[in-house]
């Protein structure tokens, strides 16, 4: 897999740790909700980055306690075409202000890029064979927004007036 | 009229200039059907029996003069001459070729239109009371608060992958003319006991498989608080309405399967955690939307017009056309008039593009410039004086758009049904156009009063059978259409859902049935007493008798 972030392909850091299989020492490592339900004591001392990867039938309410404990959330999309973890991406920054990356992963397609992005994820776990060219216009396609999202905390009005997320507009408010 | 600014022109090129993309990635074979499918379906296009189906929206069923040239326009250049009004204020072309859809898109952009969201699992367009602005009835224009709606919902990004489709109806008046109470979510302009105008918020009724009228989750909803409250339901069914059975996907069954009390507290604790934040609507963006919807300059007019009265008393044919066409409108001297756009024999909702043109001609000399499309598949010029009444009709004659049956029985409800739709298992047009055949006598017409006939050619209802007062359901058996008949169904402030008669009847039978059930409210009824009063008091007992009382001897 590849992965978007930034504008640009980046190295991925992280490895999905199978939930049978040791840790690594201290580079980032992503469990399941399983897993970080049964070694929860274990994996919060542990040292080094600590990603949480949630399907897409386990809302975050599930962790709400326990997010000061990831670097990263990893949320799956199934299919394109179950929208559930748009709405956890916002839950996850409006509601309790995750400031982690927030990974889309699984069924990522171009065109569902800007409205993931719109709700919070900074980060989409793509196929090795893309064209990133074409993907990253994704982003830019659509420039008039009429609905705050996930990092918008201007007034109604006003965003519709006066704002435009151009493609460098990345920022995510905690 | 809501005008367009920079902001939505610009987002209409940008849409479109993503859609070309899409299409031609779809063309160019780097993106498959099955991934095609959404994205197309976000631009209102289907792929149906015989060719793609474009959707295009009119927002809460208000339509310039310029609007519905534009619609003919499309008509002529890339479909065979004419459209289709649906029952959900969006106009449908049956044939428009995929190559040529991005233009079509930019044509229509050009006149402030789009087909965006008529399609697939997003917020659909939004639909609104027809005589918006100039019901004598009205508290305040559902329009502006339909507007917003549109606004917010327009490629919201939390939700274009809901569930299941979405559809929300707004009224502003006591009267009913919107469905509210058969919709994924209606809201009603009210006032509260301290004279605040606000909103009843109705969720989870619809139609389809399991009709439901929504049940009230909250008496009165403050205006600023309309899209945070919004987004709160949304957010709840986008998190938990089934996904593993499309059938069960609607709003509706989360409602029901997680009971209204229960559904309405999480909905509420949604909202306290974001009401009063971003989505706030402050009343000054209330009034820049609403002075969009600000009343023509009407002339100062006499309540009552001498020379239309003259023509009323002359003519009885013009009487009779007024006596169906003419509703009260709120400014004196002035008459809301409706166009049938079900001849006798026409397929219903379907308008050519001359009479498009001579419509949108019309409006602009008598009605300024506007049209509303009705959730009835009619239209309407809202703002016709009085003494213009009779050239209106005069005109609509020669189009062939003066068919005084509004609201009567040969004003039926029609899907496009098995001439035209995949899922359909009977026709409804055909038997549409007999029914109209079958009371073409205008003095019967007239003697059996208002009556709402409705007919689906499937289960998934888009000729909202369950709601006409008599409805009819197309269904397979073994091969051979049939219709399953429902009686009592009603879509307005005293909503219901028809009750079903007994087994269905074959294609060959069915208009006779449907006179049968006629006759028999005329027998039965008290002098002055409609279809439905009559029904609710004698109850189904007559009508069976009637139908199959012969044959169960």
């Amino acid at each position: 897999m590849a992965l978007i972030k930034d504008n640009a392909l980046r190295p991925d850091a992280w490895v999905l740790v199978a939930d049978d299989a040791e840790l690594p020492e201290s580079d980032p490592a992503i469990v399941s909700f399983a897993r970080w339900r049964r070694d929860r004591a274990r994996l919060a001392r542990r040292n080094g980055p600590l990603g949480l990867r949630l399907g897409s039938d386990q809302p975050p309410e599930g962790v709400a306690d326990d997010l000061a404990a990831f670097d990263l959330i990893a949320l799956e999309f199934p299919k394109f075409t179950d929208g559930r973890a748009y709405s956890y991406a916002r839950i996850l920054r409006e509601r309790y202000g995750f400031a982690g990356e927030l990974r889309a992963v699984g069924n990522v397609l171009r065109d569902q890029l800007f409205f993931m992005r719109r709700c919070g994820f900074d980060a989409f776990e793509v196929g090795d064979d893309i064209d990133i060219g074409a993907w990253l216009e994704a982003f830019a396609e659509i420039e008039v927004i009429y609905q705050p999202a996930a990092g918008d905390t201007h007034a109604l009005q006003a965003l519709r007036t006066s704002l435009s997320p151009g493609p460098t507009r990345m920022r995510v408010t905690a | 009229m809501y005008a367009y600014d920079q902001r939505d022109h610009a987002m209409l090129a940008q849409r479109t200039a993503q859609f070309r993309g899409q299409v031609a990635r779809r063309l160019a074979g780097q993106l498959t059907e099955a991934e095609f499918r959404p994205l197309r379906l976000l631009n209102g296009l289907y792929l149906q029996l015989h060719a793609y189906m474009l959707r295009v929206a009119i927002p809460y069923g208000t339509l310039s003069a310029l609007q519905m040239r534009g619609l003919a326009a499309v008509a002529r250049s890339y479909d065979r001459g004419y459209g289709h009004f649906t029952t959900r204020q969006n106009i449908q072309f049956n044939w428009p070729k995929l190559d040529d859809v991005p233009r079509i898109l930019d044509d229509l952009a050009g006149v402030e239109m789009h087909a965006i969201q008529t399609s697939g699992n997003t917020i659909r367009n939004v639909t609104a009371d027809a005589y918006a602005g100039v019901a004598a009835d009205e508290i305040e224009d559902p329009r502006i608060y339909a507007e917003i709606i549109r606004q917010w919902s327009t490629l919201h990004p939390e939700f274009t992958f809901l569930p299941r489709k979405f559809k929300i109806a707004v009224t502003g008046a006591p009267r009913d003319r919107a469905a509210v109470r058969v919709h994924d979510i209606g809201l009603q302009i009210r006032t509260n006991e301290a004279g605040d105008v606000g909103f009843a918020v109705i969720v989870g009724g619809g139609l389809g498989r399991t009709p439901v009228v929504g049940p009230l989750i909250r008496e009165f909803l403050p205006k600023r608080d309309l899209l945070s409250y919004l987004e709160a339901i949304l957010r709840v069914y986008n998190q938990l309405g089934r996904r593993d059975n499309k059938f069960k996907a609607r709003i509706k069954i989360l409602v029901q399967s997680t009971g209204i009390a229960r559904f309405t507290e999480m909905v509420e604790e949604e909202w306290r955690r974001i009401a009063g934040g971003s989505l706030d609507l402050d009343p000054h963006e209330i009034a820049r939307i609403a002075a969009n919807f600000a009343p023509p300059p009407y002339d100062r007019l006499e309540p009552v017009d001498p020379g239309f009265e003259f023509k009323l008393a002359a003519d009885p044919r013009f009487a009779q056309w007024c006596g169906t066409s003419l509703a009260r409108h709120r400014q004196p001297g002035y008459a809301i008039v409706n166009v049938s756009l079900k001849p006798v024999d026409g397929v219903p909702g379907d308008v050519t593009a001359v009479q498009m043109e001579g419509l949108a001609d019309l409006a602009e000399r008598f009605s300024f410039s506007e049209i509303r499309a009705t959730h009835w598949q009619n239209l309407v010029l809202p703002h016709v004086r009085l003494g213009d009444v009779h050239a209106v009709w005069l005109a609509l004659a020669t189009l062939g758009l003066a068919t005084p049956n509004v609201g009567l029985a040969s004003d039926v409800i029609a899907c496009p049904g098995l001439d035209y739709c995949n899922l359909a298992n009977a026709r409804s047009i055909s038997v549409a156009q007999a029914i109209s055949r079958r009371f073409a006598d205008l003095k019967r017409l007239n003697d059996i009063g208002d009556l709402r006939i409705n007919i689906s050619g499937c289960i998934n209802a888009c000729g909202h059978h369950h709601v006409g007062n008599i409805g009819l359901l197309g269904v397979d058996k073994k091969g051979e259409e049939y219709y399953q008949l429902t009686l009592g169904g009603s879509d307005d402030e005293d909503a219901a859902l028809g009750d079903l008669v007994g087994p269905a009847f074959p294609y060959d039978a069915i208009v006779d049935a449907v006179e049968t059930i006629v006759i028999t409210y005329m027998d039965r009824r008290e002098p002055g007493e409609g279809f439905l009063a009559t029904y609710r008091r004698v109850g189904l007992a007559p009508f069976k008798e009637r139908l199959y009382g012969a044959h169960q001897g």
